[in-house]
């Protein structure tokens, strides 16, 4: 027999949960659904398109009726449960349905508050929370011409606005002096306030409202100085009251909402509730993101797998006005402890101010271009330290390091044809339609359904500011603490801090004492695993080649129709005629394609077949040539100028110092590939600025520059330190390889990861503590000793002979 | 089934040929075959062509009871030879079996897949 479970609220919060609890535990329940609305579960926030005329009630439809049959569900619409019977565990409608629970879950949301002014149940006064109301303005919009929103907050001016488009003339009557005072400061409000006069809402500003005045239906407003307005229509957008009577009536504890524990429990542990009715360590939230992140961890715990805790959400907001891009998060207003970076160009339209104590974000506002939002919503989150780029912070991630791609931020003005992604060839019109066709809420959906952002994800920011514009401003961009995989709860860091502390030595080992979902993790945590356990024991020799992607498990890179590429090391971009022959034989004798010079320095082969490798790298092997790892997450080449030897600019010898640098680090595995390059002088012409590591020689040693990248985003590095001699320039390199090793996730390159730790750390760990670093230099040259092996050697003499042959060659 | 009428069985490996969680391919002339190899020692078939791009699914990472595409990470069921929803489209699967340590294919692809 199954367990029942019953779900009162028909309502986002609810149906998310019971849409979660379906993914990871489909046949635990027998689920039953009360709502009182006479529909399926729709988007609420979607309202105020659907007011303004831009949406239709279908379009923001999540789960129509069929939905419920098809899951098996059963839905009670329009009925109202009024009574909860926890003895014995049951729930009574207002007309005598009963039914009983294994375990209930409370959605019950929230409710709009009514000023009780005298004539606030006049005909004319709504609310503006549900369909129902909708359908009340756009009939009164039909009929009459003037209509009074109070409330000049987030909803209110969603409703005016909405109003307008419907051809009302709207006035907004708010009792502070500004706008969205829980979200704006004074000078972004100001300029709300303005762009909304321009399409032609009124506001009374500082106005109390004393009595709604009429005979049977609303004719107009008084306030406390004594003026009046006429109006035929009164939308009261004042604010929302959790929605907990049910729950208190059943005796359940509430304060000013359910109060749950961070497992959405609440007093009586056959309960859950999740949404606005809940009140979560003292907080009630009336947005979005939370409810998301609370259905999932309720799910978890009604499938009994008992992982994950709901520790509270930061929320961000926007407003939903065409045209009008604003957005809010945190604390936006500060204090005495605080200080405020402000960027206005008001001919622009254009607002921003960050709150910032101890250079970290403590809050934001934006007015006009808000494509960075996300940004600084992470940067806050994470409590990241800004210092290192505090001086071009208000201009956005773009001007982060250098130049990237240089696309139009504003998303909302783009065609419909405009290409997102890059790499997947998705335009904006492509993206909109899958949010809006299936559904879609968060960016792992849009990235499964259109690939748009799965690829470089240098497109990240546009698809969220697409999501977040499609399907409604608030929702959190992507959970604060972010999971390996799909298959676990654990970030990378608890990951790596297990497999130390814990001592695992196994991917299974990891999979079982972590408790993953999976079976055998999935293509993106296993490779993660598997550097994270070689990384943490190089002696151990654990190395699972079967959790390694295609090009790492046969030392050769995969090419579009399954063939691969070969690419020989040239040790600090040198080669001699010996190798030139050998690599010139090989290419005729197995009929290579194409022969190409790589930008790192090197000839690459493409087009052979993987039974040929063995034989090939054999070839090469008796010319002295070893795996160039063109195909890991390891140390790609050491590029290098010709440096003092030859060139008359030249300070050092570049060249040597390429090649020991090479020497010294090839064949180490990190997160993601590690590109280095030594130039002899401040020309530069090794382009050592865009690499991991670089190194530019000048006439009195050497300067040490990390964190480059010239591949998605142009980054230029950072610079670390100068020092002296060839010893150091070594000694530091193996030190920050082995810091960089031991501490990014897998799949980071060292630009984001010093991005997101910062230089300052770098440089405490590094430069500042000279113990630390040999200690580093220690680990990371105590790791090569087990890692140089060329691996076309071994597979040449047979390694591996299962990767290389068919299993069997049949007639048939 | 119909395809069981015709299936004529092939002996093309044994169990330890294939390491746990991968593949290896059978060379026919109607194209390649991959045979995967779970960590609980299941056995499946399929060609070896992804239907988004035709990348080799036998070079991909096996997981569960899934392949991860080399090419693009699109994941397919090894069971059925369907893609992993949201995306669409399916490889051909054939029939598998063990005999002992033995396994044994049949050439004649299941129904329900186009071979292509």
């Amino acid at each position: 027999m199954k367990e029942k479970l019953v779900v009162i609220g028909n309502g986002m919060a609810g149906i998310r949960t019971v849409e979660e609890l379906l993914k990871v535990a489909p046949e635990t329940y027998e689920i039953t659904v009360f709502g009182s609305e006479p529909y399926g579960n729709y988007n609420r926030i979607m309202l105020s398109p659907v007011l303004a005329g831009d949406k239709t009630i279908d379009d923001i439809m999540l789960n129509d009726e069929q939905w419920y049959v098809d899951n098996g569900i059963s839905l009670y619409k329009g009925k109202e449960v009024t009574e909860i019977d926890r003895v014995g565990r049951k729930v009574i409608t207002a007309d005598g349905t009963s039914e009983y629970y294994d375990r209930l879950l409370i959605a019950t949301g929230s409710t709009p508050f009514i000023i009780p002014v005298p004539g606030h149940d006049l005909d004319g006064v709504v609310s503006f929370r549900d369909i129902y109301d909708v359908d009340q303005m756009l009939d009164a919009a039909k009929q009459h011409k003037h209509a009074v929103v109070i409330g000049g907050g987030l909803l209110g001016l969603e409703a005016a606005n909405g109003l307008i488009q419907q051809g009302m003339s709207v006035t907004v009557v708010h009792i502070m002096d500004t706008l969205m005072e829980r979200q704006l400061d004074a000078p972004a409000a100001e300029m709300l306030k303005k762009s909304l006069e321009e399409r032609g809402m009124n506001f009374l500003m500082g106005a109390e409202t004393e009595a709604i005045i009429g005979k049977d239906r609303v004719e107009k407003l008084r306030f406390k100085d004594g003026t009046e307005i006429y109006t035929d229509l009164v939308v009261m957008a004042v604010g929302i009251r959790p929605n907990f009577a049910l729950a208190e009536k059943a005796g359940i504890h509430c304060e000013h909402g359910i109060v749950v524990s961070d497992t959405m429990q609440t007093f009586d542990p056959r309960i859950y509730a999740v949404g606005e009715c809940v009140q979560h360590r003292g907080v009630a939230y009336g947005l979005v993101a939370p409810l998301f992140e609370m259905a999932k961890v309720c799910a978890n715990h009604l499938a009994q797998h008992g992982i994950g805790r709901y520790v509270g959400t930061v929320t961000s907001t926007k407003l939903k006005v065409t045209g009008i891009d604003l957005f809010s998060a945190g604390d936006f207003t500060g204090d005495e402890n605080t200080e405020e970076l402000v960027f206005q160009d008001a001919a622009r339209g254009v607002y921003r101010k960050l709150v910032v104590q101890d250079n970290r974000i403590k809050g934001a506002v934006m007015y006009g271009d808000t494509i960075d939002g996300s940004w600084y919503f992470d940067l806050m989150r994470d409590e990241t330290d800004i210092t290192d780029f505090r001086e071009n912070l208000l201009f956005g991630q773009a001007h982060l390091g250098d130049s990237g791609h240089g696309e139009d931020n504003r998303v909302v003005t783009m065609a419909e044809s405009a290409e997102i992604c890059g790499c997947n060839g998705v335009c904006k019109g492509d993206i909109v339609k899958a949010i809006t066709d299936k559904k879609l809420f968060t960016l792992d959906d849009v990235r499964a359904h259109t690939k748009a952002s799965s690829s470089c994800g240098s497109c990240t920011g546009l698809v969220e500011a697409l999501l977040a514009h499609t399907v409604g401003g608030d929702y959190s961009t992507a959970p604060h603490q972010k999971p390996l995989c799909g298959c676990t709860e654990h970030t990378h860091d608890e990951v790596r801090a297990a497999i130390k502390d814990q001592g695992l030595k196994s991917i299974r080992a990891v999979i079982d004492t972590l408790g993953w979902d999976t079976p055998d993790g999935c293509s993106k945590c296993r490779p993660a695993l598997n550097y994270y356990l070689v990384c943490e024991w190089p002696a151990e020799g654990i190395d699972d080649y079967q959790s390694r992607f295609i090009n790492e498990r046969v030392h050769a890179n995969i090419q579009k129709d399954g063939t691969y590429s070969v690419i020989p090391r040239m040790w600090g971009g040198g080669t001699t005629p010996k190798e030139l022959r050998a690599i010139a034989d090989v290419a005729e004798k197995y009929k290579v394609k194409t022969v190409h010079v790589t930008g790192g320095q090197r000839i690459a082969l493409y087009g052979l077949r993987k039974e040929e490798l063995p034989a090939i790298w054999h070839e090469l092997n008796q010319a002295g040539l070893v795996s160039g790892h063109a195909y890991g997450k390891a140390l790609r080449t050491v590029k290098t100028c010709v440096g003092k030897e030859w060139c008359r600019f030249g300070t050092q010898d570049s060249t040597h110092l390429g090649i020991e640098l090479e020497k010294m680090t090839w064949g180490s595995w990190t997160p993601h590939k590690f590109k280095m390059a030594a130039s002899g002088c401040p020309r530069n012409c090794a382009e050592a600025t865009i690499k991991d590591f670089g190194v530019v020689c000048v006439d009195s040693g050497y300067e040490l520059h990390v964190g480059g990248n010239g591949g998605i985003k142009v980054r230029a590095t950072d610079f670390l330190c100068a020092v002296k001699t060839e010893e150091e320039v070594l000694e530091y390199t193996a030190a920050f390889m082995q810091l960089y090793r031991e501490e990014a996730h897998y799949l980071e390159r060292t630009a984001p990861w010093i991005e997101r730790v910062g230089l300052t750390y770098v440089k405490e760990k590094i430069v500042e503590d000279e113990a630390n670093r040999k200690v580093l230099a220690e680990r990371f040259l105590y790791s090569q000793k087990y890692m140089q092996t060329d691996p076309w050697q071994e597979r040449a003499e047979g390694t591996d002979k299962h990767e290389f042959e068919p299993l069997k060659v049949v007639a048939g | 089934m119909v395809a069981a009428m015709s299936e004529n069985w092939i002996e093309v490996g044994k169990m330890n040929d294939i390491p746990q969680l991968g593949s290896r391919v059978v060379r026919t002339s109607q194209g390649d075959i991959a045979i995967f190899r779970t960590a609980k020692d299941e056995v499946f078939a399929l060609r070896d062509k992804c239907p988004h791009k035709g990348g080799p699914l036998s070079q991909g990472i096996v997981h569960g009871k899934r392949v991860a595409c080399p090419l693009h990470d699109w994941k397919i069921h090894l069971d059925s030879g369907e893609a992993v929803a949201p995306d669409e489209g399916c490889a051909a699967s054939y029939p598998v079996k063990l005999d002992g340590d033995r396994i044994l294919l049949s050439l004649m692809p299941k129904e329900g897949c186009p071979n292509q």
